[in-house]
């Protein structure tokens, strides 16, 4: 049993305090909170100085990988060549069960705009484009009158906050592809092509955006890079876990009384997160079923994994699943498992690009073959060609979608064999 | 729609403002305007009612010096790109795990019932085309459906069929949840706003 309540996120260590849009998103009320507050001297300092600061703040990128962000700012070139610098902010939100850069873009554009400046004068970039996702029509429009506002009051454009920066930053809508998350597949379709994943190296840092070194850099991770530098990398350090540190937006969907967004602490346990900010699991703690922890991509836990785990990168990786986008799904136990992941396989399915044949064929071949055992219809020979199928797929493929597709039906077999052998074997009895 | 067959109907090519397309095409390094193809595609799909016809893809290749066939896979490669012609107003529901967990289907069932279309059918009328979609990203919400660019969230069958009928008699709707929830805050049913301070 863990311990309740050891520590809970306090008020003044949130970052967005804005976030459920209780507060107007203009400028003079994101000026109130805090935004654009001496931005002229976090641009004073060294390019290098800021990368090593947001290094040891210890951030890890928001996105889904954990990797960090100080460090990958470290590779794009120390000296501006002929070739500009480009940073590009992933705003295509699609991983199912998260929701959180619509909250940002909508409620804290002003954070996400002051965040693309200061980490574009670290990476010498005096551009920026943030690539959000087609159907958010009126968060990009959000955006951009925020954008707008900040070119006005000459917080960007020439002279960014009279720092002698040039610094340009551009919205770009895209049309709906899921694969698009994926870094050099929004390249490409930033560049006008269908959203097909390069194949790497070349590694975006070194030959991004049109050929120019770039580097693309989730909503969230760059939002959160004023507040660290005003406040300190060492206070952002402090919160959270050893190498899991700060804070970090979680969705909590699926069946928990008061689905939401919410700000905690890295390393918070996964149930006080439920209890604390969900309003708990429909029907109860005792009738939770499995938790997919971090967006699609990441194999369920089980109930008991679920009573003691915490949410950061490295329990989690430990467990065998990962934090991914921290939008966490809860299930309980009127859930049809397998049905819940047929639709994420159908899912996978719909999103391959289709570049490469193991995963444009093999998410179709798992959707099927899932779909079969989900009715039912299926022997255990099936479970086992289907999970040798998934193994195919796995590290077969460019970008990391095969293995997305892949990772939720293993994690489902790894838990839920058992009891979905018995249902197929009940079946067939039943029909004898 | 072939080519041959608008031709024959006279397709009339929709009025674009060169000022708007200017302003997309400026946001990219001249020597790069393939980099507009996505939003001039919806700046014309938005022109020519929800939809691309052949024509309109093909005058979007000449503004920008592209092949038409690569504006073309652009155009079906992207989902909100729509190749056949929609209803007025294009219902997009969500029914990936997050939303089919707190009850996508019953919205499916409800608008089903309503204006007796299934995925991918349009109304008599013209008036609504029914898609079911992938994840629409707003899952603390869910169950969420998409009408032309705005959301509908926290949706039940009830509700859905209040939504729609405003629709069908031309009665104001206001995006977003429809059970009063300011955005993704966590929610009383009870109506007070349990708000982590």
């Amino acid at each position: 049993m863990i311990k309740m309540g050891i520590k809970m996120l306090q008020n003044k260590d949130k970052i967005f305090n804005n976030i459920f849009g209780f507060q107007s998103n203009k400028l003079s009320y994101a000026l109130k909170r805090g935004d654009w507050d001496k931005t002229k001297k976090i641009l004073s300092l060294d390019h290098d100085v800021i990368i090593e600061k947001i290094k040891n703040s210890g951030l890890r990128g928001r996105g889904g990988a954990g990797f960090s962000t100080g460090l990958k700012w470290s590779f794009m070139p120390k000296t501006l060549g002929e070739r500009p610098h480009y940073l590009v902010v992933n705003a295509d939100e699609s991983e199912p069960g998260t929701c959180k850069d619509r909250d940002i873009i909508r409620h804290e554009p002003h954070k996400l705009i002051e965040g693309c400046l200061i980490a574009s004068y670290a990476m010498r970039a005096h551009k920026c484009y943030i690539y959000i996702r087609g159907e958010f029509a009126n968060e990009a429009k959000i955006l951009q009158s925020a954008i707008d506002e900040a070119y006005e009051n000459k917080l960007i454009g020439k002279n960014a906050c009279k720092s002698g920066w040039d610094f340009d930053l551009y919205l770009h809508r895209g049309a709906g592809a899921y694969i698009c998350g994926e870094e050099t597949a929004l390249l490409e379709s930033l560049e006008g092509k269908k959203g097909q994943p390069r194949l790497k190296p070349p590694f975006p840092a070194g030959v991004g955006l049109y050929g120019c070194p770039t580097t693309v850099n989730n909503v969230e991770s760059i939002a959160v890079v004023p507040t660290i530098l005003r406040r300190g990398e060492n206070w952002f350090s402090k919160l959270g876990k050893e190498n899991n540190t700060g804070t970090k937006l979680f969705c909590i969907s699926g069946h928990v009384n008061k689905p939401c967004n919410v700000e905690e602490e890295m390393g918070i346990p996964l149930r006080e997160l439920i209890e604390k900010h969900a309003g708990g699991v429909v029907g109860g703690w005792d009738n939770l079923l499995a938790i997919i922890p971090g967006g699609s991509s990441t194999p369920m836990l089980p109930k008991q994994t679920c009573d003691i785990i915490t949410m950061d990168f490295d329990s989690l990786k430990n467990a065998g699943t990962g934090l991914g986008t921290a939008g966490v799904i809860v299930m309980n136990k009127t859930t049809d498992i397998v049905e819940a992941i047929v639709r994420l396989a159908f899912f996978y399915k719909h999103e391959s690009c289709g570049q490469c044949t193991p995963c444009r064929e093999g998410t179709g071949w798992m959707w099927r073959l899932l779909k079969k055992i989900a009715s039912k219809d299926a022997s255990p020979r099936d479970i086992d060609n289907l999970l040798e199928l998934t193994k195919q797929v796995e590290g077969h493929t460019i970008c990391a979608l095969g293995d997305a597709a892949a990772w939720p039906i293993q994690g489902l077999f790894k838990n839920f064999r058992d009891e979905i052998e018995m249902g197929l074997k009940q079946k067939q009895i039943a029909a004898e | 729609m072939k080519k041959e067959q608008l031709k024959a109907e006279n397709y009339k090519l929709c009025i674009i403002d060169q000022v708007k397309v200017d302003e997309i095409l400026d946001k990219y390094p001249s020597n790069r305007k393939a980099s507009a193809v996505i939003p001039l595609l919806h700046y014309v799909q938005k022109k020519s009612n929800g939809w691309l016809p052949v024509p309109e893809i093909e005058r979007v290749a000449e503004i920008l010096d592209m092949p038409y066939m690569k504006v073309y896979e652009v155009a079906s490669f992207y989902t909100m790109f729509n190749l056949k012609p929609v209803g007025k107003k294009l219902l997009q529901l969500c029914h990936t795990t997050p939303c089919w967990l707190r009850g996508s289907d019953e919205i499916e069932k409800s608008i089903f019932d309503t204006l007796k279309i299934k995925d991918g059918e349009t109304t008599p009328d013209k008036m609504f085309t029914l898609m079911k979609v992938e994840c629409l990203g707003a899952c603390v919400n869910a169950p969420i459906l998409q009408i032309n660019d705005d959301y509908y969230e926290d949706l039940d069958y009830k509700s859905t069929k209040e939504l729609l009928n405003k629709i069908k008699t031309k009665k104001n709707i206001k995006p977003g949840s429809v059970i009063g929830r300011k955005s993704s805050e966590p929610y009383d049913k009870n109506g007070n706003k349990n708000v982590t301070k």
